[in-house]
């Protein structure tokens, strides 16, 4: 799986490349995927095999790592809808497969769900999950628990209703939904669901805390990551940003949107909800990576959930209750003030509220939040969480004229701008035990790219200028880079090769969200492009290229 | 793209010169052949959307389709479409990627093409059912009571201008959103507000003019369309909007071209726009119907 294992905490205890030795490394093979758009899923390796997901039109290929060069061994092409492309919001990436049992689980762009034989590339079956004709997309990797794949759809900004779905490995049937929003049946709310705070205690607050009927087209999507723990038989996955986006139309808490379910994996039953950001006004999905660690906290073992948020606090949790043990600002934060570790409400900064026709300036973070969707790594050699993450702000200035299917409308006027010390991206290595960062790298761009750490105390991620980095996991001091084709949004991964060898591996393709200037040839001059991330990225397209391409490193 | 090419232009001239008299008729025997080619040659990109009523369709019955004729008629060039749902990137991966020049049914200050003069103004409306009372005002109160419906957009940050005014005043205790994409697998998805007024699914909708004239005057429930009230909402928030076609920045030839087709058949095109019943600002008619 993308996030390494259930706890999602992408930490290997591969040690053979390590701080020492790491300035060797060397490309051991490349493979271009033929696709120039952003590259975000991670290489998935199972055995002999390496398994690639191409962003839109989404080709699967599997690469023979027994042999020199890493041969194909066969390659499928679901050719998906072209009209997908014009839904999905921020690019058309995807974030990767799953294997299990044999088989290889995957997403497409235009709302399918395919199982393929692992050996073969044969589909096992393939399940219709989302309707581009409302506005579905599907973008990120599945998870598979105890013979089902969980999914989950994009295309909250497009007021589609979020739902996660557990098909069944077998033949793909949907065995459960559990939506994001509406009356508790239809969110998977019984008599097990127990929150831990008063505010998401109540009879169908998917209803009541959004105006009569806006819950049909409220959002809360699952786009992100999905955690396990076996133990507890919970999963763990958070809900998007509620819709639609002016938030004078939605007045309330907006359940179950920017908020985090743990589920039983079984049957969808909700056992406890936290919502980070209740009545989100600044496009905070809630979706980011969870990573399950057993830790003292405060003298006693707890099992805690980690979340480096997008509205930019750093909270613990108790994950089998849902309480906040603390949240703490992992960078620039000015829209909010803070968490109420009683109530377990996020405190609003009133100076930063965005309305309709108001100026406001200076809003930090920005609606792609402090981090975005690009997983972090904890290493439990050291302690420490890897978060690659962004540093930017955003001023909202009045509206502009768009139009879309013959109807003039009027958008955010939303410019996005370098956040305190001009740098857009960082990469913080924060100590969880002590609540505070052990040592931050300033980054041009914003990081976009996933981490991975290792047993040899090495820390690889990746730039947007295309810099494939290993840094020290103890200090962060720069240990060995290698400059890739394109800028770096994909989630680095390592693995020990069939000749016995530790090999690093990153798909290089500049897009998302952040790199749509580049991927998506969006004009500079365009400031509020990609809701404002245009004005931000501008010096992008001098820096780097549209690509695509595999890169794997090992030492001589 | 060979837009206004000189051979175009002197085929223009000559034609106006065989108006002038027999004299010249050889002459104008002789060019015709000489550029037949060249005027054969000569195409009209347009891209459009291939499902959205009244404005257009693949069939060519949208009231763009009908302009965009008669605009192909005037350069003497045939017209040809690119269908493509008008979504997030229609004019990044249509106009911009070259598969057309021109786009029918831009509002006029958009910033990321370049526009030729309005040929029309229109403006936001409510349509309530002709039997119970008309809305006219973002102001009327009854509006707190009323089932309203308004079209929402998903894209980043985007609002349809009414529920801006909506959610301004707070009005928001019975709005029905309905996705101005609506379910592209059904035939003109636009259309399902309006039909709701018709059907009593909801009192008032607030819908962009040309839309709610062409599906109103469709429904067997007579309904009645009333141009919102305060044009403009607070500080900054139109409800009337200037449409014109755009052409990539830059294309000021062809641009130009257009300027002109539009304003010499602007009696046409405004009989174009009649017949669909499109509610316009800027010819001093009533909007009312």
């Amino acid at each position: 799986m993308p996030a390494k294992n259930y706890a999602s905490t992408r930490y290997s205890e591969l040690a053979d490349i390590n701080e020492d030795n790491v300035k060797n490394l060397q490309v051991a093979f490349t493979f271009s995927t033929g696709v120039n758009k952003g590259q975000e899923a991670a290489p998935l390796v199972v055995g002999n095999t390496m398994y690639i997901v191409t962003p839109f039109p989404n080709i699967v290929y599997a690469l023979d790592l027994s042999k020199p060069g890493a041969p194909m061994k066969w390659k499928y092409e679901p050719n998906p809808e072209p009209a997908a492309q014009g839904v999905a919001c921020c690019d058309v990436v995807n974030r990767g497969a799953v294997f299990a049992d044999g088989r290889l689980f995957f997403n497409t762009l235009d709302g399918h769900t395919i199982a393929l034989d692992a050996a073969t590339g044969q589909p096992a079956w393939n399940a219709h999950v989302g309707n581009i004709n409302i506005g579905e997309t599907i973008t990120m990797a599945p998870l598979v628990v105890k013979g089902k794949v969980l999914v989950g759809n994009s295309g909250g900004e497009m007021g589609v209703r979020g739902w996660v779905k557990a098909l069944d490995a077998g033949d793909g049937h949907v065995v459960w939904t559990a939506y994001g929003t509406g009356p508790d049946k239809d969110v998977l709310i019984g008599p097990d669901f127990k929150p831990h705070y008063e505010m998401d205690n109540g009879k169908d607050l998917g209803v009541t805390t959004w105006p009569p009927e806006a819950w049909k087209i409220g959002g809360g999507n699952m786009w992100g990551w999905i955690s396990y723990d076996p133990d507890l038989n919970l999963i763990y996955h958070g809900t998007g940003n509620p819709g639609p986006w002016n938030p004078d139309l939605r007045p309330g808490d907006n359940k179950w949107t920017s908020g985090i379910f743990a589920r039983d994996p079984d049957t969808g039953a909700a056992k406890w909800f936290y919502q980070w950001s209740p009545h989100d006004l600044h496009d905070y999905d809630g979706i980011n990576e969870q990573i399950l660690l057993d830790m003292n906290w405060q003298g006693k073992p707890r099992k805690v959930l980690v979340r480096p948020e997008r509205n930019g606090y750093l909270y613990i949790l108790d994950r089998t209750t849902g309480e906040v043990l603390s949240a703490t600002p992992y960078g620039a934060v000015n829209s909010s003030k803070g968490v109420d570790l009683k109530t377990g409400r996020l405190i609003e900064n009133p100076d930063k509220k965005t309305g309709t026709g108001r100026v406001i300036r200076d809003i930090c973070p920005t609606a792609s939040g402090l981090k975005d969707w690009q997983p972090s790594a904890f290493s439990p050699k050291t302690g420490l969480l890897y978060i690659p993450h962004n540093n930017l702000c955003m001023d909202e200035e009045g509206l502009e004229v768009n139009y879309i299917a013959g109807t003039p409308y009027v958008g955010m006027n939303v410019r996005m701008i370098p956040g305190p010390g001009g740098n857009r991206g960082a990469f913080t290595a924060w100590d969880i035990a002590a609540a505070k960062p052990a040592w931050s790298l300033r980054e041009n761009f914003p990081v976009w790219s996933g981490a991975v750490a290792t047993g040899g105390n090495v820390v690889f991620y990746g730039t947007m200028e295309g810099w494939f980095k290993a840094v020290s996991a103890r200090t962060g001091e720069l240990l060995w880079q290698f400059k890739t084709s394109s800028g770096i949004i994909g989630q680095p991964v390592t693995y020990r090769g069939p000749d016995g060898h530790q090999y690093v591996a990153i798909l290089s393709g500049v897009g998302g969200w952040a790199g749509a200037i580049v991927s998506g040839d969006l004009d500079p001059r365009d400031a509020t492009a990609a809701l404002g991330f245009v004005n931000a990225m501008k010096d992008l397209k001098n820096a780097t290229t549209a690509g695509g391409t595999l890169y794997v490193f090992r030492l001589p | 793209m060979c837009s206004g090419s000189p051979d175009a232009f002197e085929l223009k001239t000559v034609r106006r010169r065989e108006a002038n008299g027999r004299l010249v008729a050889a002459v104008v025997a002789f060019a015709s052949l000489l550029f037949a080619a060249v005027a054969d040659a000569r195409e009209l990109k347009v891209c459009a959307d291939p499902n959205n009523m009244p404005f257009s369709n693949a069939a060519g019955q949208g009231f763009e389709n009908k302009i965009a004729q008669i605009i192909a008629k005037e350069l003497d060039a045939r017209l040809s479409y690119t269908w493509w749902a008008q979504r997030r990137g229609f004019v990044r991966n249509t106009l911009k990627a070259g598969l057309c020049d021109l786009i029918p049914g831009t509002p006029a200050n958009l910033e990321i093409l370049r526009a030729t003069a309005p040929y029309y103004r229109s403006t936001y409306v409510f349509v309530t059912r002709r039997d119970s009372p008309e809305i006219t005002s973002f102001n009327d109160p009854r509006l707190r009571t009323l089932r309203i419906g308004v079209q929402l957009i998903g894209d980043d940050g985007a609002n349809s201008p009414p529920a801006q005014a909506l959610g301004r005043r707070g009005i928001v205790g019975h709005l029905v959103g309905y996705p101005v994409y609506g379910d592209y697998s059904a035939p003109n998805p636009p259309a399902r507000i309006v039909e709701a007024v018709a059907s009593g699914e909801i009192d008032v909708a607030v819908v962009w003019g040309p839309l709610a004239g062409y599906f109103a005057a469709k429904q067997k429930t007579p309904l009645r369309i009333t141009p919102v009230t305060p044009r403009i909402d607070g500080p900054q928030l139109p409800m009337v909007y200037d449409i014109s076609m755009g052409v990539r920045r830059g294309d000021d030839a062809l641009r130009d071209e257009v300027d002109a087709a539009l304003a010499k058949h602007k009696a046409e095109i405004d009989a174009t726009l009649a017949r669909y019943g499109v509610p316009r600002l800027d010819t001093g008619g009533s909007a009312d119907r």
